[in-house]
């Protein structure tokens, strides 16, 4: 047997699905996982090779929502590009506009008032709690477990609405401007803000009751998809996938930007690099992520939210710009070149789901099916980040 | 030639319409009602519980707090297109849901509701039981197999070993019950409970047979043969419209019959107090079907080959260590 459809391999694949087909032996069969499965969250196609449960190869086949972001950023001016970048990571888009708008700041130059600083640092802080939450329900809805998903939504929905107060939207964001943000936070979202966060406190002791301790999750996440220390460095993981094998690698320490230097939070790491310690980075993280919003809430300066003299229509003098910050999924790197025009010359990202996606097909060789569901929604892959 | 023919007719006639045809006709009748009900009244069940265990309200819409939803579910499917992919084997697709769902009806016929309350009090009724229910699992391998999905054979593939793997200590277990009642015919069963329950005599037996059953019937967290997440529906993807609904009402038939053989084994059948025979017997298997709704909307799902460890290291052995304590108790009391 081998797959029917070849059309939209890549050369790759064809090449190695030639070079096994002469080797296939009556057990082994292609099997398409993807870019339509219920475990895939979107559309990344994973070729497999199964030896009845077992998986003898795997191969990430990439490319279905390719929209060329990066292009349009090259071909529209610098404010226009806020809604592409919230849509490469849909669920850490606040994380984007804050890392974008830094970066074309640095590039231009632009003075951000303190206040504006502390409340898209909060935000971030937010859309990081929402997309691990997020990712909480849909791995363990992967692992067959439903009910923490509707769980999950009770928070999110809870952000959802604090953010939609100052945002005026819900998942792809275009709040931060150059210069600040677009509206200022008032008291209600203050005082929401706290009110969750007591009450998030609490809700964390329900989910480490429920899923943490369950013996079905630790038997199916523990030992899985382990990455040792060296081939995480060596693949260039970032994020949750990095720490949980024991890098303290967080670019909100190493490089700070906005106002992690000066409020007091944790990296959390793991041991074994396994699904079960990317579930607990990843969990532990919602915990700094709700002590950091605290923080920030507490030393909020008065003042302006947005530079009143930031150029509206933007035309940076010629250079260029790297920037680094810290999404949900891990270390963005952002390159942009200016010629002086009002349209940059050149727009690079280093997305991280796109690095960690690189070593799926290592960690699932040899593995059971289950267990690849289980390594891949470890990995809190986002499909249109990769594809971009 | 005429007058040679109408004896032979009135006697065929005669025939079939003795007593003995009209009961198992009737008690057909019944049965199909009976599993249809049952399953519409759990997939309510099921939504409810799944909704309170995750709170919310569940289906609120179609009748009183939404108890006509799992019958216009069961219209909807009535009135949907039975797609037939062209790379499927037909025949076999097309008689794979009769085969799941027909010998599950054929268990009815020993299930003692109450105390006469039963179809037909055979000598070898729990024999029966397991050997039709057993049945089940070709149904859902030619299903699997006849659909030529790589998704669905591997469902398929994987519900047959589970079958395999758990009827060996639900037959152990229910062994060491029939070495106490000296009998495989169900009322001798529940007759040998007048004094005490099984389950107090028995308790590892009944976790073991609860737990067992719940594989069998592919529940959650052993649901890996349709398993959602990695097999997108499992052996049924390629099924829709009503042969879909055909497997999904044998699965809640089979939690039925599952929960009746416990009842009968280890709840003391329709015995109880103040209600008549037959309400406690459904109370009985509602109460246990109950606890297998709850499990499933909490935990995740088990992994094949941890699920195929639970059974052959740890249940297996555990069954077969107290089916020889059983034997040698029952030797020393005699």
């Amino acid at each position: 047997m081998s797959i029917t459809d070849t059309s939209n391999v890549n050369i790759r694949s064809i090449e190695t699905d030639r070079k096994i087909s002469r080797g296939l032996s009556e057990q082994s069969f292609w099997l398409n996982l993807g870019p339509q499965h219920p475990a895939t969250h979107g559309v990344l196609r994973i070729l497999v090779r199964m030896d009845g449960e077992r998986v003898v190869e795997a191969e990430p086949v990439i490319g279905y929502i390719h929209r060329g972001h990066e292009r349009m950023g090259e071909t529209r001016g610098y404010a226009q590009f806020f809604p592409n970048n919230s849509r490469m990571d849909y669920l850490g888009a606040l994380t984007y506009n804050h890392g974008y708008c830094e970066a074309v700041e640095k590039l231009a130059g632009i003075e951000v008032p303190r206040r504006a600083v502390f409340i898209r640092t909060i935000t971030s802080e937010f859309n990081r709690l929402s997309s691990h939450l997020l990712w909480l329900g849909a791995y363990l809805m992967d692992l067959g477990a439903f009910t923490p998903f509707i769980y999950i939504w009770e928070e999110r929905e809870l952000i959802n609405d604090l953010l939609n107060h100052v945002t005026g939207s819900r998942l792809t964001y275009s709040y931060n401007r150059f210069g600040g943000v677009h509206k200022d936070i008032d008291d209600q979202f203050i005082t929401g803000a706290r009110a969750f966060i007591k009450r998030m406190r609490k809700r964390f002791k329900m989910y480490n009751r429920l899923v943490t301790g369950n013996v079905i999750f630790q038997a199916r996440a523990k030992g899985v998809g382990a990455i040792p220390k060296q081939r995480a460095q060596a693949y260039g993981l970032t994020g949750p996938c990095l720490r949980a094998c024991g890098v303290e690698y967080d670019i909100r320490k190493k490089e700070p930007y906005a106002v992690y230097s000066e409020v007091d939070f944790d990296i959390p790491t793991g041991q074994n690099g396994d699904a079960f310690d990317r579930y607990m980075v990843r969990f532990l993280e919602m915990e700094q992520s709700l002590r950091i919003i605290e923080q920030c809430l507490n030393r909020l300066p008065n003042g302006p939210y947005i530079n009143d003299q930031a150029p509206r229509d933007l035309a940076p003098d010629p250079g260029e710009v790297f920037f680094a910050f810290e999404s949900p999924r891990g270390q963005v790197n952002i390159f942009i070149k200016s010629d002086g025009t009002r349209i940059p010359y050149r727009m690079h990202w280093k997305n991280p789901s796109y690095t960690n996606l690189s070593i799926l097909a290592e960690l699932m060789r040899g593995q059971f099916i289950a267990d690849v569901i289980s390594i891949m929604g470890s990995f809190d892959l986002i499909i249109p980040e990769i594809d971009k | 030639m005429s007058a040679n023919i109408a004896p032979g007719l009135w006697n065929w006639l005669a025939y079939w319409l003795s007593e003995e045809v009209l009961v198992a006709v009737v008690g057909l009748v019944i049965v199909i009602a009976l599993i249809t009900v049952n399953s519409i009244g759990l997939i309510y069940a099921e939504l409810k519980v799944a909704a309170h265990v995750q709170r919310r309200p569940g289906p609120m819409e179609v009748g009183w707090h939404g108890w006509l939803q799992p019958v216009m579910d069961a219209v909807k499917l009535l009135g949907k297109e039975l797609v037939t992919a062209s790379a499927v084997n037909k025949p076999l697709f097309i008689v794979a849901p009769a085969i799941v769902i027909l010998p599950l009806l054929v268990t009815f016929i020993v299930i003692p509701f109450g105390k006469t309350l039963i179809i037909r009090d055979l000598n070898m009724g729990l024999l029966l039981i397991f050997s039709f229910s057993a049945l089940n699992v070709v149904g859902i391998l030619v299903g699997g197999w006849a659909s030529n999905n790589k998704y669905s054979l591997l469902g398929a593939l994987r519900s047959v070993s589970q079958c395999v793997a758990y009827e060996i200590p639900i037959l152990i277990t229910v062994m060491s019950v029939i070495i106490m009642t000296h009998s495989l015919k169900m009322s001798e069963i529940i007759a040998a409970q007048d004094r005490v329950w099984f389950i107090v005599v028995q308790p590892l037996a009944a976790i073991l047979y609860f737990v067992a059953s719940t594989a069998e019937t592919n529940r959650l967290p052993f649901d890996i043969p349709e398993a959602e997440g990695e097999l997108v529906a499992g052996f049924h993807s390629e099924y829709s419209g009503m042969r879909f609904a055909l497997f999904f009402l044998a699965e809640y038939t089979n939690m039925f019959i599952v929960a009746a053989v416990f009842t009968t084994l280890f709840l003391g059948g329709w015995r109880g107090p103040v209600l008549p025979g037959p309400i406690w017997f459904l109370i009985k298997v509602y109460a246990l079907i109950f606890f297998v709704l709850v499990a499933r909307w909490t935990f995740p799902r088990l992994r094949f080959d941890q699920l195929m460890t639970l059974a052959w290291k740890v249940m297996i052995p555990l069954a077969m260590v107290n089916l020889i304590v059983t034997a040698l108790v029952m030797k020393l009391v005699q």
